[in-house]
């Protein structure tokens, strides 16, 4: 106990969330990456079948296995798992019943999918039980991960998905089911695990990541980072751009200074100051809700290794 | 790059009963299916719904929607020269759930299935009853035949594919068939399926030892109380589907100009036309678009560095930055345009605030022809 994977990080488990298309699973995914150096290992998990981590790093769909998705300077590895519920469930049964043969074929007449849909939450009890599992697994007395990191479903759905043992415990009175979910429901409210929200600065996200805040501290989920992506230099400090003094600068620079240039300026210089009015109020916004933030700049040629490397330096240095 | 998607006519075509606005979360769906509803009404005169499942707060408080009441309200402030009305509503799934039970069985009935916690479960939390009730609601706005046109604003579901699924996942499940199979003794005997029966009698077991009997209970006595006054909720997702297929309904794929939203949009492409669904177009939201793009970012960048004014140099960096976002979204457009080169695109540029207006509806809808 006491060994932390880092000061700033101490959690073991993080769970990303945060609204569709602001960026979760690439935070998740340079998080993981942060995570792992210093010749550490991490697992980075995706439950939602989307094959998002695949994509990022630009490899076949992901079985439903551990794998090495990425090293790390320093000796560190990123290992990757996507869970399946249906894989899940089975390997459970199999654990408590073993099942063998027989599970596969109660696969093949689709029984297994229906037995993860047929309790609300269960499903969400097998994906979050694998992801427990796995945070406290060892071997000869030493944890497997340093650090689980969860690419976790939307903020819309994060507080249903992580409250497991109320969905359940409306259902089931006993078995290993309620057993699991109380397991899970107590690993996500102590301080080994840490729920981070990404946004972006725009208004959908901004009000979705403090909706999902506010309904997680209801929960006592623990709350770790808001996490802004993309986030765009301050440039036009001052607050406002002349066409005068631009036409003087451009004349100066030796570029185009015709009224169709200036004013093609201006127009796009006033566009920015108004989103950056809004990206300040929404900063403000965020700010209000308690939470230590960090913000990642914008990548500019997309996700690809070097940029993720770029936002999980940022990360540890937050 | 694909023909232009012509909004005005599709909305304008009379023969245009129902939009269907998919794509992935986060990519503008519901604004712009109010923006087509809008400029349907205002336009082209025509009586028009949206449908909507989860819009803003202030969106929606604009278009005078503050409550779930799953009851189209007519939206107030908008040009009715034309002749046209816009109607808009917002999703009640619990409530469109218990209407679907209303309707078919007797007051008692109903009330037991109520207070069954299966049932109390489902109707509000079970993935793919939000898809499902989407589509129910549809399918009793286009029974009515009150409107001209139907605009729907799709779930925001963790992949786009729900929304064709989840009627028939969900139908398939309340038809309750696998339920009966796990519920029946295992028979023994001839049965070629022998293995597949004894496996259900042991995952029968299995399933009671780790939910609890009570559940099985309580979901058999749900299932029998939907299945016997139904007569199959899968015939009902059968006929969704089949008014998804007609040629009145239209699909919009909505999709802003980034990777991940893109990538889904081509997959929803495929499956739309795998499953022969009328796919009108794709629209491309939040595009960038600048007035002096013979400036270039590199120039810009250059004569930024080396000017000793700093608000020309600002102005520069942010065009150069504006030329590059331009750069980036041509591509990402383009792996999109490229893969389905016979589906008309249409785009929206981007702009510097959020919509929560009639007015900036009305902006978006012009745009979208522009």
């Amino acid at each position: 106990m006491g060994e932390h994977v880092n000061s700033r990080w101490p959690a073991r488990l993080h769970v990303v969330t945060g609204k569709g298309g602001t960026g979760k699973t690439t935070v998740a995914a340079a998080l993981a990456l942060g995570l792992a150096s210093g010749g550490r290992r991490t697992l980075l998990v995706e439950v939602e079948g989307r094959q998002g981590i695949a994509q990022l790093f630009e490899v076949q769909p992901l079985p439903y296995k551990e794998l090495r998705i990425a090293q790390v300077a320093g000796g560190g590895e990123v290992r990757a798992l996507a869970v399946d519920p249906e894989e899940a469930l089975l390997e459970y049964l199999d654990m408590f019943y073993h099942l063998g043969a027989a599970g596969r074929a109660l696969r093949k007449v689709g029984a297994i999918d229906f037995a993860t849909t047929i309790a609300p939450g269960l499903r969400d009890v097998l994906l979050t039980g694998k992801v427990k599992e796995a945070t406290t697994r060892s071997h000869d007395g030493r944890r497997i991960y340093d650090a689980v990191v969860l690419d976790a479903p939307p903020t819309g759905r994060i507080g249903r998905f992580l409250n497991v043992t109320a969905e359940t415990a409306k259902l089931t009175k006993v078995g290993p089911i309620k057993t699991q979910s109380e397991g899970v429901a107590s690993l996500l409210r102590s301080p080994i695990t840490s729920v981070h929200v990404v946004t972006l600065l725009e208004e959908m996200p901004v009000q979705e990541t403090l909706d999902a805040i506010a309904e997680l501290k209801a929960l006592h989920i623990s709350l770790g980072r808001i996490i802004v992506n993309g986030a765009r230099p301050a440039l036009l400090t001052a607050g406002k751009v002349t066409k005068a003094e631009l036409k003087r600068g451009l004349t100066e620079a030796g570029l185009p200074a015709d009224a169709a240039t200036v004013n093609g300026l201006a127009a796009e210089a006033r566009a920015y100051l108004t989103r950056r009015d809004l990206e300040e109020s929404l900063r403000g916004e965020l700010a209000d809700a308690g939470q230590p933030t960090i913000e990642l700049p914008l990548l500019p040629d997309g996700a690809d290794r070097a940029g993720l490397d770029e936002l999980a330096s940022e990360l540890m240095r937050a | 790059m694909a023909e232009p998607l012509d909004v005005d006519r599709l909305l304008a075509d009379p023969a245009t009963r129902i939009i269907v606005c998919c794509g992935a979360g986060g990519v503008g769906k519901t604004t712009t299916a109010a923006a087509l509803g809008l400029r349907a009404a205002e336009v082209h005169g025509r009586r028009t719904v949206v449908l909507t499942i989860d819009p803003a707060r202030r969106l929606a408080q604009s278009m005078g929607l503050s409550e779930l009441d799953n009851t189209p309200r007519q939206v107030k402030g908008i040009d009715a020269e034309n002749g046209g009305e816009l109607h808009a509503m917002m999703l009640d799934m619990k409530r469109t759930f218990d209407e679907v039970v209303q309707l078919h069985t007797t007051p008692q009935r109903a009330a037991e299935i109520f207070a069954n916690p299966f049932y109390q479960a489902m109707s509000s939390t079970f993935a793919g009853t939000q898809e499902y009730m989407a589509m129910e609601k549809l399918g009793q706005l286009r029974s009515t035949d009150e409107w001209d046109l139907i605009v729907v604003d799709t779930p925001p579901s963790r992949s786009a594919l729900d929304f064709l699924d989840a009627p028939a996942r969900l139908s398939r499940f309340l038809d309750g068939r696998m339920l009966r199979l796990l519920l029946a003794p295992a028979r023994s005997g001839k049965s070629m399926f022998s293995l597949v029966t004894a496996s259900f009698g042991l995952f029968s077991r299995a399933v009671q030892k780790i939910l609890g009997a009570q559940l099985l209970t309580d979901l058999s006595g749900f299932v029998a109380a939907l299945d016997s006054m139904f007569g199959g909720f899968r015939q009902r997702a059968d006929e969704t589907y089949r008014i998804l297929q007609d040629p009145q309904t239209a699909f919009l794929l909505v999709a802003a100009p980034e990777k991940d939203a893109v990538r889904e949009a081509a997959y929803f492409a495929k499956r739309l036309v795998a499953e022969r669904m009328p796919l009108a177009g794709v629209v491309l939201n939040r595009m960038h678009r600048s007035e002096i793009s013979v400036l270039g970012a590199e120039r810009s960048e250059a004569a930024a560095a080396a000017t000793d004014q700093q608000m020309t140099a600002d102005a520069l960096r942010i065009h150069a930055a504006l030329m590059r976002q331009i750069e980036r979204e041509a591509i990402v457009a383009a792996t999109f345009t490229d893969a389905f080169p016979g589906v008309p695109a249409a785009s929206i540029a981007a702009q510097p605030a959020d919509v929560h207006d009639v007015d900036g509806l009305r902006t978006i809808g012009n745009l979208l022809v522009a």
